[in-house]
């Protein structure tokens, strides 16, 4: 641990500095455009195909100014087509080198505009890697005030100790100095039964010490038994390392984009690969702000190369190559075969959020099993939980009677007979 | 009263000075106990490295260490699709339109799939002709997951590439089209437009091809007299809903009788409605599923049956024939008469004798009875076989005129008669193909074995009925390596097309007309306008023609069948048939039909609907001759069914050891034995059940004269109904007349039962033991079943197996009563010649030594009984007697009406099923799955794709029974909520209710009005089983109602 925070500190200082000397360079040439506004143009129109560094869906643009002249370049942003049309060969060449992939025209960008774009293409503004380094430290806070803790305890422990010690000590050294001085012990302190058998002698004591002691390994073992196959935060590792905290959490995806059968079947589905190929078609890399004293940006680029690697999507030519390798996930969440549950029950007609059962999932980095999925856990929400019944015709006429019957308003799960053992069970 | 007596246990005892008598007071064992046996050997003891101590080390060791490794779970793995289709949902079912066309079934159906892989077959209710699945369809769907299934095409009994065979087989077509030898495709009947242009298009290439027909039980006798008569080879389309009056000579139209089908219209009119019902006549030998539903059945042997039609053609134009038949067969033919000609055009008369001249007679007596179900305008196309055809062939192979053989769907080796003179031809033929799904017979005996997909990952198009089509599209991709036999003729024609492409441009060119493929497809049928199909009836004008050249070589061929118009003379004809000795009838069992499907577990495990054998076929026969020839069947000590053997010959051909069943209602004089079983190739050794019935279809006939002779042995049958009779019981299967039923009240002829209540009489549903469930809030399911309606077909019984996973146990645990079919068809016949004649012996018993020797005799059934089918299942009680008694509260009632099952809750104490007076309950004795002790299909991969996902297998040790399909309910529940709808009308189905093509089984919200079920609940005739024991059961019954009318 302290050597990573060691290596980030570090690393976050040269960066910085590094950010510095970048900047510091940009303004000496940056004389055309502002890179700082060029970045957000960029990210804002032209980042769902391009990379700087990097071919997406059309080409890499970092040093393109020194590729194309400023005038083309000019005219090709603005009107692409127009400028093909003209029969302009170097325009046609890169057309049909990414495989008449037409780009969009921008007739909305003003002069400036481009060359604010082209500015940030030249020498594209230092990411602020401060943040990361302030994350280090965060962590490092953290790590090292849950040390404490335990420096804490452990002292006391020492503490306690200590003060025993010395007891056994002071009161040696008196029987010692007793001893010396010729003091004489009272005989009957030394005729005195030892404690146990003192205990054994007596059979109430005996009896109730049994008892309270059964008692205690009954419940031990009660509450060993009922845990048998509840795997509550099971989290196993995963063959792609799949990030809930950053979709889920940083980026606030909606759970059923990617389990979008959650909505109509039993189960909510592991997303097929080409859902994660919607975005990751064009998502490389993670913001250099992702990465994690845990987990490294290089990490996260890893593991979306698995992702490619699986899906058999060539990077470099920006095309499907047809082999696959579907991914092995490890199942968390275990239902016995015995007991039937459906999620678009839960969530399309109760209109459950996935948290109520699988907890604050867009804060896990790993996926760990939240809820125990006991029978006792089920039926205990359903004793409580009232059925979302407005705007249902279905409930209409079952909820007119029930409530009657009950003489309540709301109704719960359970009211609707939905603690019969074969609602679940068949 | 002291007493000197001495109690002594041998004689030695009483003698003092026997040594024996002391030696055993000290010594209980005599002789030593032969521990040296297994320690004497002390030098090997001694050498043994493993020591007493060791070895309890080491179960110490193993059984920690189990322990320890039952404390982990298993790692389970998840893998996604990488690119998910757009129609598939992990969770949620897909249904596709398709067809099966297997050569002797033919049906629309809608396949339901779940993550791609077909899990049931459905009934497609669009479809206008055969759109209903019987149990062989029904289980077809297993078929395909049939783990003996060819893998890939194979070359002298290697597997090779496709691109091997195609070489080859071109290399030897172009070989045998050199040579001048003909080249003959041997198929099954297709009924397929597509493939009939196609196979046209090859003999266009090749040349001197034939393409020859062949079904394996033959309806050869009703083609020829149909081809005669109108000039096309099909057979006449009967409608019997539009009939009144039904006579049927030996024509099993409830089973597989020119393709089957025909239930639905039939039971449509069996229902009575407005005081009418139809009335149906059969003239049989075999006790038939058709004349077990008869309300008169007249058993008659084959040869009495042709003077029998002939009489009735007779009678019915006042002229006269010769002929004799027995006093009460004449009067019966003789009403059969009266009552058709009261009828008029309400009238049909069907026959199934296989005999042309009474195929032409009944063709031209419907003519003459301008019958309305008779319909020779469109007629089906389903059987195509020609057996002269075939017969040529064989000879043709043998004399070395055949150059190639390439065969499909078809499996001759097995299915001849003459197999050896057929394999015996076939090793002489320079090219032999067989596409087969299985190393069949015919396959392993053929140089090139084609891999054939199942007609699930199909293409294909069918002509059920003149201008009646129906598509077969694919419901999963290829398991194996296969190719289809119309794929492979477009390869070897040299045409770059896939068959769908192929059939795809034939429907757009002469078969949609303009209308959208993707509907047809989507809809699985497609019926063409009727100007359509007059105009494509025009265009045979050029086929008739064809026709009518063959059908000059046909009057040649067949010999003794009048001329078409001729009915006189064919009458005359048949009158003229007599039998000395006993007569065979072959026939197909509604389990195993034609064979094709023999290593099929369900169809197997299938109780016959009227014996209620499983795993087996045999000689049924009629009591009298039984005991004539000291045949027996009796019952030994385990419940089983045991039955003598019998040695069958038939022209000089002879099964040995055939058991026999002693079938009621068989004709005296005649014996049947179906076809399907004995088959040996690619079948597991568990499947290989019965004799090979084909060996004695000499000449295709399926009469035959036979001799029968006692061999010695016992049979052991896995029979599920040991008690055959209902012994007087009418209030578990109540009965009655049209007559009485249309003046008498319903409290008259469907009486409630009663019970003492305070020393009054009063009626037993009035009475209650325990407080009411209130189940008038949300749904209350009900299942009503019509017992006229319900023609005991079976196909509810496979719908459950594969709906709910109920495993197959296999022949010995049938036996032992261990069969796990949640729904039984019971079915009684009646000790008199009918049920009430029951009920009235029962009434006048007296005395308790009467009742013992009455009851007695009422175990047996009568010589020609009625019989009636009873659908049981589970019945739902409100007051569950299985309720009360579980210890551990695994059965509980639901508000629903249902009684719900928890088999992770059960433990097996097994008091439910003791106390279930329907006795519907079933225990796992054993573990079913992944137990090679069980090898059906629930033990290897591919057999377990079938399984349906939402129901749980069950384990060893658990109770399990029908649940009215709550997982169906709750799924149709849980699809209108997420609509937010309401539950539209009869959308609630079980397995059984949606497998019902007779509409007997109706399955319904009773606190909904507008289901059909609320109405029928209401009705007179429903009652419950067993209603004096205070159940309350949610499946009714309707009082059957026979049409016993007579003129």
């Amino acid at each position: 641990m302290k050597e990573v925070i060691h290596r980030n500190s570090i690393s976050g200082i040269l960066s910085i500095s590094l950010a510095i000397l970048l900047a510091f360079s940009t303004t000496l040439f940056g004389q055309e455009g502002d890179p700082g506004k060029g970045k957000q143009l960029f990210n804002a129109n032209c980042a769902a195909c391009h990379k700087l560094n990097q071919k997406m869906t059309g080409p890499p643009l970092a040093g393109v100014t020194e590729k194309q002249s400023r005038e083309w370049l000019h005219k090709w942003i603005k009107n692409n087509v127009a400028l093909r049309k003209s029969g302009d060969p170097d325009a046609i060449a890169i057309y049909e080198e990414y495989g008449g992939a037409a780009m969009n025209v921008f007739p909305q960008l003003s002069e400036q505009d481009i060359d604010d774009i082209l500015a940030y293409t030249a020498a594209p503004p230092p990411s602020p890697v401060a943040g990361g380094g302030a994350d280090g430290q965060v962590v490092a806070q953290d790590t090292s005030s849950g040390i404490s803790n335990e420096v804490v305890l452990g002292a006391l422990v020492l503490v306690f100790a200590m003060l025993v010690i010395m007891l056994v000590l002071v009161n040696k050294t008196l029987m010692r100095i007793a001893e010396a001085k010729g003091i004489e012990l009272p005989e009957e302190q030394k005729k005195r039964l030892p404690l146990w058998k003192a205990f054994v002698k007596n059979q109430f004591l005996v009896l109730v010490s049994v008892v309270f002691l059964l008692l205690v390994s009954a419940y031990f073992v009660y509450g060993y038994l009922m845990q048998v196959g509840v795997d509550q935060g099971y989290a196993p590792v995963q063959p792609i390392h799949f990030s809930h905290r950053i979709h889920a959490g940083d980026n606030e995806i909606d759970c059923k984009y990617c389990h979008s059968s959650a909505r109509v079947s039993r189960t909510s589905g592991i997303p097929s690969l080409n859902v994660c190929m919607n975005c990751h078609k064009n998502i490389m890399e993670v913001a250099p702000e992702t990465g994690t004293a845990e987990h490294s940006k290089e990490f996260y680029d890893g593991e979306i190369q698995k992702l490619y690697e699986a899906v058999g999507w060539d990077v470099e030519n920006q095309r499907y190559t047809g082999e696959t390798k579907p991914v092995k996930w490890v199942k968390i969440h275990n239902l016995p075969d015995f007991v039937y549950f459906n999620h678009s029950q839960h969530v399309s007609v109760a209109g459950l959020e996935c948290q109520k059962c699988h907890g604050p999932i867009e804060e896990m980095e790993i996926v760990e099993q939240f809820s125990p999925l006991t029978m006792g856990w089920c039926v205990n929400c359903h004793r409580t939980t009232e059925v979302k019944m407005e705007g249902n015709e279905y409930y209409e006429k079952i909820h007119e009677e029930l409530s009657k019957k009950y003489g309540v308003e709301k109704l719960t799960a359970a009211q609707m007979g939905a603690l019969e053992c074969g609602k679940c069970h068949y | 009263m002291a007493s000197n007596k001495k109690y002594w246990k041998s004689v030695e005892e009483l003698d003092p000075s026997n040594s024996i008598v002391e030696t055993l007071k000290q010594n209980e064992f005599v002789e030593e106990i032969p521990v040296d046996e297994f320690l004497g050997d002390k030098e090997n003891l001694e050498a043994s490295s493993t020591s007493r101590r060791d070895f309890l080390k080491y179960v110490g060791f193993s059984t920690a260490a189990a322990t320890m490794a039952a404390c982990e779970g298993p790692v389970k793995k998840a893998i996604p699709y990488v690119v998910q289709p757009e129609q598939i949902r992990p969770g949620v079912a897909n249904y596709y339109a398709s067809t099966i066309a297997d050569g002797y079934d033919f049906a629309s159906v809608l396949v339901k799939t779940r993550e791609g892989r077909p899990i049931k077959i459905e009934n497609n209710a669009d479809a206008k002709i055969n759109g209903s699945a019987n149990a062989r369809v029904n289980a077809s769907v297993l078929s395909m997951y049939d783990s003996m299934r060819v893998q890939g095409p194979k070359s002298s009994g290697k597997y090779a590439t496709w691109e091997e065979l195609d070489t080859e087989v071109m290399a030897k077509l172009n070989a045998a089209k050199a040579s001048g030898k003909s080249i003959v495709l041997l198929t099954q009947t297709f009924a397929s437009p597509s493939t009939a242009k196609l196979v046209a298009e090859f003999s266009g290439k090749f040349g001197n091809v034939e393409h020859i027909q062949y079904d394996a039980i033959s309806e050869d006798a009703a083609l020829n007299a149909f081809q005669k008569k109108y000039g096309k080879r099909a057979l006449a389309d009967y409608d019997f809903s539009k009939a009144d009056v039904v006579v049927s000579f030996a024509a099993d139209f409830l089973g597989d009788w020119h393709g089957g089908g025909f239930d639905s219209g039939y039971a449509k009119k069996r229902v009575p409605s407005n005081g009418k019902m139809s009335r149906h006549v059969q003239f049989e030998a075999n006790m038939s599923l058709t004349g077990a539903n008869a309300d008169k059945r007249v058993a008659v042997t084959p040869s009495q049956q042709k003077v029998a039609l002939a009489k009735l053609y007779a009678y019915l134009s006042g002229s006269s024939v010769s002929g004799d038949l027995p006093e009460h067969v004449d009067a019966a033919v003789k009403n059969a008469a009266g009552q058709l000609r009261k009828a008029g055009k309400n009238a049909v008369v069907v026959t199934g004798i296989d005999d042309e001249n009474a195929q032409g007679l009944v063709l031209s007596i419907n003519e003459m009875l301008q019958s309305a179900a008779f319909d020779p305008k469109a007629p089906r196309l389903l059987r195509q076989g020609d057996v002269r055809k075939v017969n040529k062939l064989i000879a043709d192979m043998k004399s070395g005129k055949v150059g190639a053989l390439i065969m499909s769907g078809v499996n001759p080796a097995y299915t001849l008669p003459d197999s050896e003179g057929f394999l015996e031809g076939l090793k002489s033929i320079g090219l032999s193909v067989a596409f087969s799904m299985k190393e069949d017979e015919t396959a392993t005996a053929s140089q090139f074995i084609a891999a054939a997909p199942h007609y699930l990952e199909s293409w294909g198009d069918v002509e059920m009925k003149k201008g009646y089509f129906s598509l077969m599209q694919p419901a999963i991709r290829p398991l194996f390596d296969t190719r289809q036999f119309q794929d492979a003729l477009l390869k070897w024609i040299g045409d770059d097309k896939t068959y769908y492409e192929y059939i795809r441009e034939n429907w757009d060119a002469s078969v949609l007309n303009g209308s959208s493929w993707n509907k047809a497809l989507h809809d699985g049928v497609f019926t063409a306008s009727p100007s359509v199909a007059a105009m494509s009836s025009e265009g045979e004008g050029a086929k008739a023609a064809e026709g009518a050249e063959a059908e000059g070589a046909d009057e040649e061929g067949t010999e003794g069948a009048a001329p078409a118009g001729d009915a006189a003379g064919m009458a005359r004809k048949l009158a003229s048939a007599s039998s000395s000795g006993l007569e065979l009838t072959l026939y197909a069992k509604t389990g195993m039909g034609d064979g094709q499907q023999a290593n099929n577990p369900w169809l197997q495990e299938f109780p016959d609907p009227i014996t209620r054998a499983s795993w087996d076929n045999y000689v049924t026969i009629s009591r009298a001759d039984a005991e004539a020839l000291g045949l027996n069947n009796r019952h030994v000590a385990n419940g089983g069914l045991n039955g003598s053997y019998v040695k069958v010959t038939v022209n000089g051909v002879s099964l040995d050891r055939v058991p026999v069943i002693i079938q009621p209602g068989q004709a005296k004089g005649s014996i049947g034995l179906s076809f399907g079983y004995g088959k040996k190739a690619a079948m597991k050794p568990e499947m290989q059940t019965g004799v090979n019935a084909y060996k004695l279809y000499e000449g295709f006939k399926a009469t035959q004269p036979v001799t029968i002779e006692k061999v010695a042995g016992e049979h052991e049958f896995a029979c599920v109904q040991l008690h055959n009779t209902l012994m007087g019981r009418g209030d578990i299967l109540k009965e009655t007349t049209l007559e009485i039923f249309n003046t008498k009240d319903a409290k008259e002829w469907n009486v409630t039962p009663k019970v003492s209540l305070n020393h009054n009489e009063v009626e037993a549903t009035g009475v209650d033991l325990w407080d009411e469930f209130d189940n008038s809030i949300g749904h209350h399911f009900n299942l009503s079943i019509d017992l006229n309606a319900c023609t005991g077909c079976g196909a509810c019984v496979i719908a459950c197996h594969a709906e709910n996973n109920v495993p197959v146990v296999g022949k010995s645990e049938v036996r032992r009563s261990r069969d796990m079919h949640w729904l039984r068809i019971d079915r009684y016949y009646s000790s008199e010649e009918s049920f009430e004649g029951d009920n009235e012996v029962v009434e006048a018993i007296s005395g308790l030594g009467d009742s013992l020797t009455t009851f007695g005799e009422m175990e047996r059934a009568s010589e020609n009984p009625q019989v009636a089918f009873q659908p049981v299942m589970c019945q739902h009680c409100n007051h569950a007697p299985c309720e009360t008694v579980c210890p551990v509260a695994a059965t509980s009632h639901g508000r629903q009406g249902q009684n719900h099952m928890a088999y992770n809750r059960c433990v097996g104490t097994r008091y439910c099923a003791n106390n279930c007076p329907y006795k519907v309950r079933r225990f796992n004795w054993f573990l079913y799955n992944n137990n090679d002790e069980f090898d059906y299909h629930m033990n290897d991969d591919l057999g377990k794709m079938v399984l349906n996902p939402d129901v749980v297998v069950r384990s060893r040790g658990v109770m399990e029974k029908c649940s009215l399909c709550i997982q169906m309910t709750q799924k149709t529940i849980l699809d209108a909520k997420r609509d937010g709808r309401k539950v539209r009308k009869d959308e609630f189905q079980t397995a059984c209710s949606a497998a019902c093509s007779s509409g007997a089984m109706v399955f319904g919200d009773v606190n909904n009005e507008e289901d059909e079920v609320f109405a029928l609940k209401k009705s007179d005739r429903m009652y419950h089983l067993l209603e004096h024991i205070g159940t309350k059961p949610n499946v009714f019954y309707h009082v059957k109602v026979r049409n016993t009318e007579k003129v």
